[in-house]
């Protein structure tokens, strides 16, 4: 176990970088605490995979180190690294047994055979594959050798973090469940370090303690669950995250007041200043659907829209109303109904971000 | 359950096939047959029936027990010269970018000579006084000359088809390592495999369908090897290296359809059967029973 550090890490896959644009994974410092669970989420191709392979070596950074426990690795080989990773597509060795194959890293590390036998049963009971360890890896189904991928990074007892790039792809929707909690019991267990990288923003939020937020190479928010939800740093975690994502609108500043055309949203004075001090290029005000008020009679600081659409999910409604130009979801409660096209929408400061080039403004 | 319905008619559907098969494969073949149990002096007069005493003799006959036998011992070692630098040399190419293609263009280039071709080649390459690679061997102060020497004359014959057919395994083997994906030679890394252990386990496997019909078809090609070594020994020293289908020849050359008609049935039987037991004992090893 081990707390990872990335120190002024950048990775470029062209062997001579001209701009910002040709790094994968851009500048960046991070720390991954001892013994937490951690989700790398992003869309295909935002630099979460390099990073994950950074890490367990597989790939060497253009610019920067990792540190293990303060000890710099940046060049030892994957083997050296007791690091555990699964991949996206189960790796199975298919002439081995299952035995065999949770056996095979310890073997390859010359381990006794008697503490072989006592790792094995123990990881294959915990992932409950007890009954298959003489069957061949042929014929398993994905999700069985998905396990299996996991328990050859679990049977190393010193392994110091454990590694996931998209475990979960090709497992049927309904197992996936069971094994994403089968990973939360093992993470409880034995407190290993867990980065899980994924694209599918329900599992980053109900695996990890923290989520990391990918974007074009640069993590452009890391907090947790309720933080990504609550207070987007960046435009592109609030529409990345929730669904719908947030709506974010055009506005401009007038004395203590966001304006976008007829709405107008009083701000906090600090916001306010702090925005005028960054001289943006472009100001955006954000707020997700669920907070948005939506009512049939004119309230003050609240705008008129049509209603275009209602999608009701069942417990909540999915309210798409045009304002202006724009397009706004509004998430209503399934007492509430609507009842003709006309609408004021209606933005609670406390829960408006004001956000400049893309980046949240804080006071 | 639901009743198959039953039309007659579907046999004509099928009836196509039985005539190819029956031109291409089974006529030809009755002919032989034919010819087999009947001594024939003149093709313009009728033969007379005279049973399996063709197969009698051919079976017993010494001569073509050595060629059997000889024969055995090339495609034994054909294989263990071809499989494993097959295999090697597929393992050391590269797997992406430019020199891949120019890797392949070359290694396909033996294969599409003509095999008396190859022949003619190697015949002259291998000369002893004007052959480039047999009159420098001899300069070195080696005594090298497969027109006289049994053992020189069957070097050449192995080099000669390692050179012509090792790209079939190469090829074969390459097409099975590039179906691996990344994701398992990065989980062996992680596994701390050895590269012994990569081969072994990631490797071999993924490439032991492909290894199988490579083997197979060395396996027959190399039992009837015929134009090379016709061309480049011609069955000599002696007959150092008359295999089963020079000798085949030479009893066309003798007019000798009878004894030429069995043997080509025993031959064709034996590659069936050889053929058959390579199969089953590596479909059997690949299921791991």
């Amino acid at each position: 176990m081990a707390r990872i550090e990335l120190h002024e890490l950048a990775h470029s896959y062209k062997p001579r970088p001209q701009g910002q644009e040709d790094y994968a994974l851009k500048r960046m410092h991070h720390v991954w605490e001892d013994g937490k669970a951690y989700a790398l989420l992003g869309p295909s191709g935002c630099g979460k995979s390099t990073m994950l392979n950074i890490i367990s070596g597989l790939l060497a950074p253009s610019e920067g180190q990792v540190l293990f426990d303060g000890e710099d690795v940046t060049r030892r080989r994957p083997e050296q690294r007791n690091i555990a990773q699964v991949f996206q597509f189960p790796v199975i060795y298919d002439t081995m047994t299952v035995y065999d194959n949770l056996a095979f890293p310890l073997r390859n590390r010359r381990v006794a055979e008697s503490e072989v036998h006592a790792r094995v049963t123990e990881v294959a009971e915990m992932l409950e594959v007890g009954d298959l360890l003489r069957r061949r890896g042929v014929g398993l189904t994905a999700d069985q050798k998905q396990k299996i991928s996991m328990g050859r990074g679990l049977v190393r007892a010193d392994v110091a973090a454990i590694l996931l790039d998209e475990p979960l792809t090709v497992i049927d929707p309904h197992l996936k469940f069971l094994i994403r909690r089968k990973l939360k019991q093992i993470h409880e267990r034995y407190n290993h370090t867990m980065v899980y990288v994924t694209h599918d923003q329900v599992e980053a939020l109900t695996f990890a303690d923290e989520v990391v937020v990918f974007h074009e190479g640069v993590a452009v928010q890391m907090g947790s669950p309720q933080d990504l939800f609550e207070a987007p740093a960046h435009t592109f975690v609030g529409y990345f995250i929730g669904s719908p994502g947030m709506n974010v609108l055009p506005c401009e500043l007038e004395g203590g007041h966001a304006v976008a055309g007829d709405l107008r949203v009083p701000l906090d004075n600090a916001v306010i200043g702090a925005a005028r001090q960054r001289q943006a290029q472009k100001l955006e005000l954000g707020i997700r659907p669920e907070f948005v008020q939506l009512s049939h009679k004119p309230a003050p600081g609240a705008v008129a829209g049509r209603v275009q659409q209602v999608d009701d999910l069942g417990n909540f409604a999915i309210v798409a109303v045009q304002v202006g130009e724009q397009r706004l979801f509004v998430k209503i409660p399934e007492h509430q109904t609507v009842h003709s096209e006309a609408v004021y929408l209606g933005f609670p400061p406390h829960w408006t971000r004001l956000y400049a080039d893309d980046w949240l403004v804080q006071a | 359950m639901v009743d198959k319905p039953i039309n007659q008619k579907a046999w004509l559907l099928v009836l196509p096939v039985f005539v190819i098969v029956a031109f291409s494969a089974i006529i030809p073949l009755m002919a032989v047959v034919n010819y087999s149990v009947q001594d024939i002096f003149n093709m313009s007069q009728p033969g007379f029936f005279v049973g399996t005493e063709w197969y009698r003799e051919i079976l017993q006959n010494d001569r073509l027990q050595d060629a059997f036998l000889r024969q055995l011992l090339f495609s034994f070692v054909i294989l263990l010269v071809q499989v494993p630098l097959g295999i090697a040399v597929a393992l050391a190419m590269p797997t992406r970018g430019f020199w891949v293609s120019l890797c392949l263009v070359l290694l396909a280039m033996p294969m599409l000579i003509p095999f008396n071709v190859v022949g003619t080649i190697w015949q002259i390459f291998a000369r002893e006084d004007i052959g480039l690679l047999g009159r420098w061997v001899n300069e070195l102060g080696i005594d090298y000359n497969y027109t006289a020497d049994t053992f020189d004359a069957w070097l050449t014959v192995v080099v000669m088809d390692v050179w012509h057919w090792t790209s079939l395994i190469v090829l074969l083997c390459y097409a099975g390592l590039v179906s691996i994906p990344d994701a398992y030679y990065q989980a062996a890394k992680i596994d701390g495999a050895s590269r012994w252990a990569v081969f072994r386990y990631i490797q071999l496997p993924k490439m032991q369908n492909v290894l199988m019909i490579g083997i197979l078809l060395r396996f027959m090609d190399s039992f009837m090897i015929f134009a090379e070594p016709f061309v480049l020994t011609g069955g000599g020293p002696g007959n150092a290296t008359t295999f089963l289908s020079i000798y085949l020849a030479n009893l066309l050359q003798a007019s000798e359809f009878g004894p030429m008609s069995a043997f080509s049935i025993v031959y064709f039987l034996i590659i069936l059967l050889f053929s058959w037991l390579f199969y089953t004992v590596l479909t059997r090893m690949g299921k791991g029973t």
